[in-house]
């Protein structure tokens, strides 16, 4: 068995299921454990109040329509998830490997320039914000070890992806498989978890000021 | 338990002869004591985007990084994933060692109860909608656990402890209450053995407010509930909410809850306090495993609104324009937003808001135990610029709230500044302007000044601005 195969069979399947098996027991304990307290008679509605905090906030807050630091960090957010949803689901080749591999997807690839104009929008909105990281003297001070590995292990997957796209060299195909696993196996114990978990905490913030009646 | 263990010349105080070891553990298991769903959610959600600090007015005022949101609450953090998390026990088969250390929690004393109110502004700038003020009140558990809070704090949660009320013990309160009585020539009822209503009370209405309690008495009076005070039973302001003593916290709210059951009542009032309300309206439910169905827990404030809306309370139109000051904690996170502006409206007051109000307001920068602990007081100080600027630009008469905490908060910071515009309680102005058959408050004696109404701030500057619409004489029925 060639390293690659080996990358595109055994550690492919052990890499998807580690990645499953330790998200999954990660939501699990984070919604299923720990003490649930007794709530007061609701002056408003919880669901509709986790309904607005979920949807209100994909935008800035109104207070901070008018500050840069937060359209920056929106406009950089949107660009790098956007773009790397859109690498993820529609490139050519994610595309074949996906439908290969776990789920027959049900549309066409993207072309070529949408594949390279995802990139740069994904790229610009990571690099910024990681930047961003070492230069904002708040975001230098909370920002954790993990959320330079998250950024630089996402950062490498991308650029090895681009290096592949022509798909010539099985070489650098399997260097990007390689670092996917990777990433795959580093994601759930991460704060790249924030992909599943970002409705859970709105959801229950909004619950809670529904149930006052007020919002949050 | 001694204060004196704590050395001048440190940010932090200390409380009880602890060994460190048994300090950090109980830290830890304070704060996670109450974790569930929610605050788990919120703990693995955090993106470190830095926004939280934008909306916060603690960093807002000082520029000082520290003073971010989420990294006040950062040792715990650590902590709770190597012990507590998802994967501790991984942690634990890979030899990974808690990280929490006494030297952190020191440190972090002052990020925890001198710089956050637990206003909850933050959760609003948040993408996350992660709530850390609920987050700042765990921290503040183990913190509490581990004997490590303010003095000052300290000593208030043991007298609230050991005599009642930080104000004093029953036997105060009666004397008090009859010398209120006295002083205003307006009954109080007290001890009835049962009454509809168990109406409440702040220890600084108690102290300074003698005026207050007076006008609220007689709106009550106005409005004809069977009501009473219950020396056994009077303090709202829950310390055990604000210390993070959560034994205490649930005493106290259970004793209120427990007494209006005893003496028949169907409602119980909270008076114009802002954690009271957060503690008994919305916290009581956990102490008993249920909600309380069987008694409404109201603010005066709501109170007083809906009887304005049911056409029960008139006031005589004072006129004038007045800016509000929102309490957090009745509004942001207490559902009252609306209540105060028909007040206000009721007292024909062109309402000039200030930029930002209602949900979004600052804080006073008082809430949350920050009052109660003089550490603070020049943190608190720079925070205030922010409210004195938000009131200067609106151009308003008057300078109004509902919170007896925001009140004095202001009121210092009034004093401490020279600011030329004083701060007015929106009940003492409903009392003192409603239109009714009460007889009217008889003066106190003996030249005493209305206590709490009126204090002039230290710097006003115009006769005419600042001027108290509750000094006046009380209206007479149309
Ligand atoms: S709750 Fe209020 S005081 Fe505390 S960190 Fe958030 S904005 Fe600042
Ligand atoms: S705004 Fe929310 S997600 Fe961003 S750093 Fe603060 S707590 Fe974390």
């Amino acid at each position: 068995m060639t390293l690659l195969e080996l990358l595109e069979g055994p550690l492919w399947i052990a890499s998807a299921s580690i990645f499953v098996a330790f998200a999954a027991f990660r939501l699990i304990v984070i919604l299923f454990t720990g003490r649930r307290e007794a709530e007061a008679r609701p002056a408003g509605s919880p669901f509709l109040g986790a309904l607005r905090t979920i949807l209100g906030h994909f935008l800035p807050w109104r207070r901070l329509l008018g500050n840069g630091k937060a359209w920056f960090v929106t406009i950089a957010g949107y660009s790098f998830h956007i773009g790397l949803f859109v690498l993820l689901l529609f490139a050519a080749p994610h595309v074949e490997f996906i439908r290969e591999k776990i789920v027959n997807l049900p549309w066409d690839p993207i072309p070529r320039w949408g594949f390279i104009l995802s990139a740069q929008f994904a790229f610009a909105g990571l690099i910024t914000l990681w930047l961003r990281r070492f230069v904002d003297p708040v975001v230098r001070l909370i920002s954790r070890p993990d959320d330079h590995v998250a950024a630089g292990l996402t950062f490498i997957v991308m650029l090895t992806g681009c290096m592949a796209l022509g798909e010539q060299s099985a070489f650098l195909r399997g260097l990007h498989l390689g670092l996917v696993e990777l990433w795959l196996i580093y994601f759930p114990f991460s704060s790249l978890m924030h992909t599943f978990t970002w409705p859970f905490s709105r959801g229950f913030t909004g619950a809670m000021a529904g149930r006052r009646g007020t919002r949050a | 338990m001694t204060s004196d263990t704590t050395e001048k010349h440190r940010n932090f105080d200390k409380q009880r002869d602890l060994p460190d070891e048994v300090r950090v553990e109980n830290a830890m298991a304070g704060f996670i004591a109450e974790f569930g769903p929610r605050a788990q959610s919120w703990m693995n959600a955090c993106v470190r985007c830095g926004l939280c600090a934008e909306a916060c007015h603690f960093y807002l005022a000082t520029g000082e990084e520290k003073y971010t949101p989420i990294h006040k609450i950062k040792p715990f953090e650590d902590a709770y994933a190597l012990t507590h998390g998802p994967f501790s026990w991984l942690h634990g088969l890979l030899g990974r060692k808690p990280k929490l250390t006494i030297e952190e929690l020191e440190e972090w004393e002052e990020l925890i109860y001198d710089s956050c109110n637990m206003c909850g502004r933050c959760t609003l700038a948040c993408p996350m909608g992660i709530d850390i003020a609920s987050l700042v009140k765990d921290a503040r558990r183990g913190m509490y656990a581990a004997g490590l809070l303010p003095d000052r704090l300290a000593r208030i949660v043991r007298n609230a402890e050991k005599q009642h009320s930080p104000f004093g013990s029953p036997e105060d309160f009666r004397k008090t209450i009859k010398e209120i009585e006295k002083e205003y020539g307006i009954p109080l009822p007290l001890d009835k053995p049962k009454a509809d209503v168990l109406m409440t009370i702040t220890p600084e209405a108690l102290e300074n407010r003698h005026f207050g309690v007076a006008s609220m008495a007689r709106v009550l009076h106005h409005l004809g509930y069977d009501w009473t005070f219950c020396s056994d039973a009077f303090e709202a302001t829950n310390f055990g909410y604000l210390s993070g003593n959560m034994e205490l916290q649930g005493a106290l709210t259970v004793r209120l809850i427990d007494k209006a059951r005893e003496i028949g009542a169907s409602m119980l009032i909270v008076p114009e306090c802002g954690h009271a309300w957060g503690a008994t309206r919305w916290e009581a439910a956990k102490w008993y495993g249920a909600p309380v169905d069987d008694i409404k827990i109201r603010h005066i404030v709501e109170v007083l609104a809906d009887a304005v809306e049911d056409g029960k309370l008139e006031c005589r139109p004072v006129g004038e324009s007045a800016t509000f000051h929102d309490p957090c904690q009745q509004i942001r996170r207490g559902g009252l937003e609306e209540k105060p502006r028909i007040l206000m409206r009721a007292l024909g007051m062109e309402l000039r808001e200030m930029d930002p109000h209602g949900l979004d307001a600052f804080c006073c920068g008082g809430g949350g135990g920050v009052l109660a602990n003089e550490r603070a007081g020049p943190l608190r100080l720079k925070a205030f610029e922010l409210k004195k600027r938000a009131v200067e630009e609106t151009g308003a008469d008057h300078f109004v709230t509902s919170c007896n905490i925001c009140e004095m908060t202001l009121g210092r910071d009034i004093e401490a500044t020279g600011f030329g515009k004083q701060i007015e309680s929106l009940i003492d102005l409903i009392g003192a302007n409603m239109i009714t058959d009460q007889p009217p408050l008889k003066a106190p004696g003996s030249g005493a000044k209305p206590k709490g109404v009126g204090k002039r701030a230290a710097g006003a500057k115009k006769a005419g601005k600042g001027r108290s619409a509750a000094r006046r004489k009380p209206a007479a029925k149309k």
